[in-house]
């Protein structure tokens, strides 16, 4: 056919060839529209896919025993296949709130000055810096903490609170945290500060407050919803945090008492075993009942301080 | 195709954007190798008039569009239609020249490439053809191979214009294509679309009434989404019949 | 009026001094990083893998963990993207009209960026078993996909956003089917794919807990896919660990490598960001 031309209705040429190619060009786009769209559900469904495995996997561990008695005993032995998860879950839980206390009273502050006192040349050094910080791969963080953060608890904090300590402990996992999750508060507080809008403060300054006054009453109340999905991110970023935590808060199953004490998070139980979870019957699915929790709770943490943010980020563009 | 029969006609075109009713109760027709001019005040529903031709509005979210737009005949509308083959017929000249991320030949060559034409000699043809037809072809010949983005705003926009022709368009559209330019590339846009009406049908958004005049041969006046006037130029802005084009045209309304 | 400014006074130096600490952490990092590590570098470090045993051996360096980790780094980018610039067009491009569908979508993927590496690795060996792989390369370079892919996914969206309406108008007026119109903006988004990549490559170089169970841990470069690979990270996690003093040298020295590679990487990204929002405005 090729070759062929007749006349359409605008009187040009229309060529069975040229048709021919358009066929072929709209049905490539059609596959490759079939395809993109089979990767989107594929990407999207992994986090159905990893929920499902896990706790697939986690089924033996719960046959065995309850949600209610893994999460509240303290027994850990998993060759007569008791695997209790409180001291983790404290651990966790101990590690993240000392992170979450050192670094949202921090981040609040540096946010408000680079933002409302600041020149803006402040903001324009710091915040590349506040991005290599983010950069930097969790197991740096381990070695400094390590290095540095270990003997300055050993021989500098601890001395003057506890008869001895290790340096290795909840506190030094806690630092450590802290740190790690600075670019993350601050990026997103400097994002909710600086939406808010300028005739809210003017209005505040109208009225005779200081500046510091309008912050207070007026900035830190109106932002208070982004301070806590900043918060809520972060806990979740430092619930699933392992390897820096593992390398410095002294990997010990006991529920913690002080925050010089030793603890043992989730994660690193996950990290630490992996290498047993074979050998012995449970264990395996025990850890993946583990990684399962995490996710969870990591999941819930996750949508909530996003629902907000989205809110935040329309209220503010209304 | 004689000169008067209707291009693009349009029957009974209603169009909502977000909840809004843009557009209502729509009945023209744009004839063939003339240049029509849609104008009216900025927010009036011109350019969404003019999107609907090509069916632009597909790209974005909470279009509804019901009606009928005909083009050659053909209901662009109908979901059977099948919408690139449409656009094709339709050279666009956007507010603000858009050049692809391509050098200036590979520009023009686009078109002509994605439908099928791959020999380099044919390519080379069209190429200067085109640029010779937007008066670029002597500013732009050494540099052939140079990124588009490098070129004048005045001079992007002609490229724009020869990229749109070298597709083989029946109809050129323009959304208030000089509104960035300068006077001199203004002047030397509006001049081609005096010279291309030859041989295509070009629809006009301005919001410059003296454009308006300079150019084209039919003016349609929109005001809050209905047409309220159409016909010649002439007439239309010398000696309206409704009273609100005559306030429009004095410059009441803005 | 005295005890508001005297507040407002004290605040203020809480900020400054906040601001100091969190800026200052960084270099504090960096620095002791440096310190600890610089001693150890060697010429051996960057060209011989390790000798006389691992967990042992005095010799050699961590030429095994910088390969492995390119593997697995560039393994996993280059499978993400292969996923991800899909997904990023599809999410733009092909769901014109479905906004509430689209978002909802990027929230997934925020939500996916936001679990844990370890339940990645977790996962990624359940994988692994299911299909009876052992701790390989290979393993290693898909528990880090499953990783990287969210990253991607929004960066590239956010990038792609970036792209002006008009542009994508002219390519469709001109007849262009979706795909070929997303060829054009793949081609506006070159940089910004660059930048992507990297961002993707720094964090897959970096991760410890997706590849802890997964890579394995090898002292030799690995010749196939099958064959078990060291990482850097692993590198550091593990030989920190040893008794011995030149083992625990290499982990420093390879703790120096990877903070140079990842702020090369870093710098290089955010400065190919700034010249791409520069170039667009």
């Amino acid at each position: 056919m090729i070759g062929y031309v007749i006349l359409s209705q605008s009187g040009q040429p229309i060529n069975y060839y040229i048709q021919l190619m358009q066929r072929i060009r709209l049905l490539k786009d059609k596959i490759i529209s079939k395809l993109m769209l089979l990767f989107t559900i594929l990407s999207v469904s992994l986090v159905f896919i990893i929920g499902i495995g896990l706790y697939y996997k986690s089924i033996p561990v719960l046959q065995n025993s309850t949600w209610g008695h893994l999460l509240t005993s303290s027994v850990w032995k998993p060759l007569k296949g008791l695997f209790g998860f409180y001291p983790y879950i404290m651990g966790t839980l101990w590690v993240t709130g000392i992170a979450i206390i050192i670094a949202l009273p921090l981040c609040v502050l540096t946010s408000l000055y680079i933002v409302e006192y600041a020149h803006s040349r402040v903001r324009r050094i710091l915040m590349p810096f506040v991005n290599l910080l983010s950069g930097i791969p969790p197991v740096i963080f381990g070695v400094w903490g390590v290095l540095f953060i270990i003997p300055l608890i050993q021989d500098h904090i601890a001395p003057h609170f506890v008869e001895f300590s290790t340096g290795y402990s909840v506190l030094a996992g806690g630092i450590v945290l802290a740190v790690m999750i600075f670019p993350l508060i601050v990026s997103i507080l400097n994002e909710v500060l600086r939406t808010m809008p300028q005739e809210l403060k003017d209005a505040s300054l109208a009225l005779g407050a200081t500046k510091w006054e309008t912050i207070k009453k007026v900035i830190l109340r109106k932002a208070l919803p982004g301070i806590i999905a900043a918060t809520v991110l972060a806990i979740s970023r430092a619930f699933g945090e392992t390897i820096a935590v593992l390398m410095v808060c002294g990997n010990n199953a006991v529920v913690p008492h002080s925050v010089f004490d030793a603890g043992y998070p989730l994660p690193a139980l996950i990290a630490n075993n992996y290498g047993d979870m074979m050998s012995i019957p449970l264990y395996d699915s025990a850890l993946m009942f583990a990684a399962l929790l995490l996710f969870i709770i990591i999941l819930l943490f996750n949508i909530i301080s996003r629902i907000i943010l989205s809110r935040l980020e329309r209220k503010m563009a209304a | 195709m004689t000169k008067d029969k209707a291009h693009i006609s349009v029957q009974d075109l209603n169009v909502h954007i977000g909840g809004n009713h843009i557009l209502k109760d729509l009945n023209i027709d744009i004839p063939n190798k003339s240049v029509t001019s849609i104008i009216g005040p900025s927010g009036c529903g011109k350019t969404t008039l003019l999107k609907t031709f090509n069916r632009l509005h597909d790209t974005a979210a909470d279009v509804k569009v019901t009606g009928k737009v005909l083009v050659d005949g053909e209901d662009i509308y109908d979901p059977n239609t099948e919408i690139t083959h449409i656009r094709k017929k339709m050279g666009l000249l956007s507010q603000r020249p858009y050049p692809l991320p391509m050098s200036i030949y590979d520009n023009v060559a686009y078109g002509p490439r994605i439908h099928g034409t791959r020999k380099k000699q044919d390519l080379d043809i069209i190429v200067e053809k085109q640029l010779k037809a937007t008066a670029l072809w002597n500013e732009v010949k050494d540099r052939l191979h140079s990124s588009a983005t490098r070129l004048s705003i005045g001079q992007q926009q002609r490229l724009c214009l020869a990229r749109g022709l070298a597709v083989g368009p029946e109809i050129i559209l323009g959304d208030e294509s000089t509104s960035a330019l300068d006077p001199v590339s203004t002047s030397i846009i509006e001049d081609l679309f005096v010279k291309l009406k030859q041989d295509y049908s070009i629809v006009l958004v301005t919001h410059i009434l003296r454009q308006a005049a300079r150019v084209s041969d039919y003016i349609i006046f929109v005001y809050d989404g209905r047409i309220v006037e159409y016909g010649k130029t002439e007439q239309v802005l010398r000696n309206p019949r409704e009273e609100l084009t005559k306030e429009y045209v004095k410059g009441y309304i803005v | 009026m005295r005890r508001r400014n005297l507040e407002e006074l004290f605040f203020k130096f809480l900020m400054v001094l906040a601001t100091l600490i969190v800026g200052g952490s960084f270099f504090l990092i960096v620095g002791t990083i440096f310190y600890k590590g610089a001693p150890y570098m060697t010429f051996d470090m960057l060209t011989k893998t390790p000798g006389g045993g691992f967990y042992i051996g005095k010799e050699g360096g961590i030429l095994n963990a910088i390969i492995g980790s390119m593997y697995v780094a560039g393994g996993a980018t280059i499978l993400g993207l292969i996923i991800s610039i899909p997904v990023a067009i599809y999410l733009n491009m092909y769901m014109d009209g479905k906004k509430f569908l689209s978002n909802t979508l990027r929230m997934v993927f925020d939500v996916l960026f936001g679990i844990p590496s370890i339940v990645y690795g977790a996962f990624g060996f359940l994988i692994m078993v299911y299909f009876g792989l052992r701790a390989s390369l290979l393993g290693g370079i898909i528990a880090v996909t499953l990783l990287v892919i969210p990253i991607l996914v929004r960066t590239l969206d956010e990038v792609i956003r970036t792209v002006p309406l008009e542009l994508r108008d002219a390519a469709l007026s001109l007849g262009s089917t979706r795909w070929e119109t997303a060829k054009v903006v793949l081609r506006a988004i070159r940089p910004g794919i660059i930048t992507a990549i990297l961002i993707s490559f720094g964090r897959a170089i970096g991760d410890v807990a997706a590849v802890l169970f997964t890579a394995g841990f090898s002292d030799n470069i690995p010749t196939s896919l099958h064959e078990p690979a060291a990482t850097l990270p692993l590198a550091i996690f593990f030989q920190l660990g040893s008794p011995i003093e030149e083992v625990q040298g290499r982990g420093y020295a390879s703790a120096l490598i990877l903070t140079i590679v990842v702020l090369i990487i870093t710098i290089l990204s955010e400065l190919l960001v700034k010249k791409f929002y520069k170039h667009k405005s």
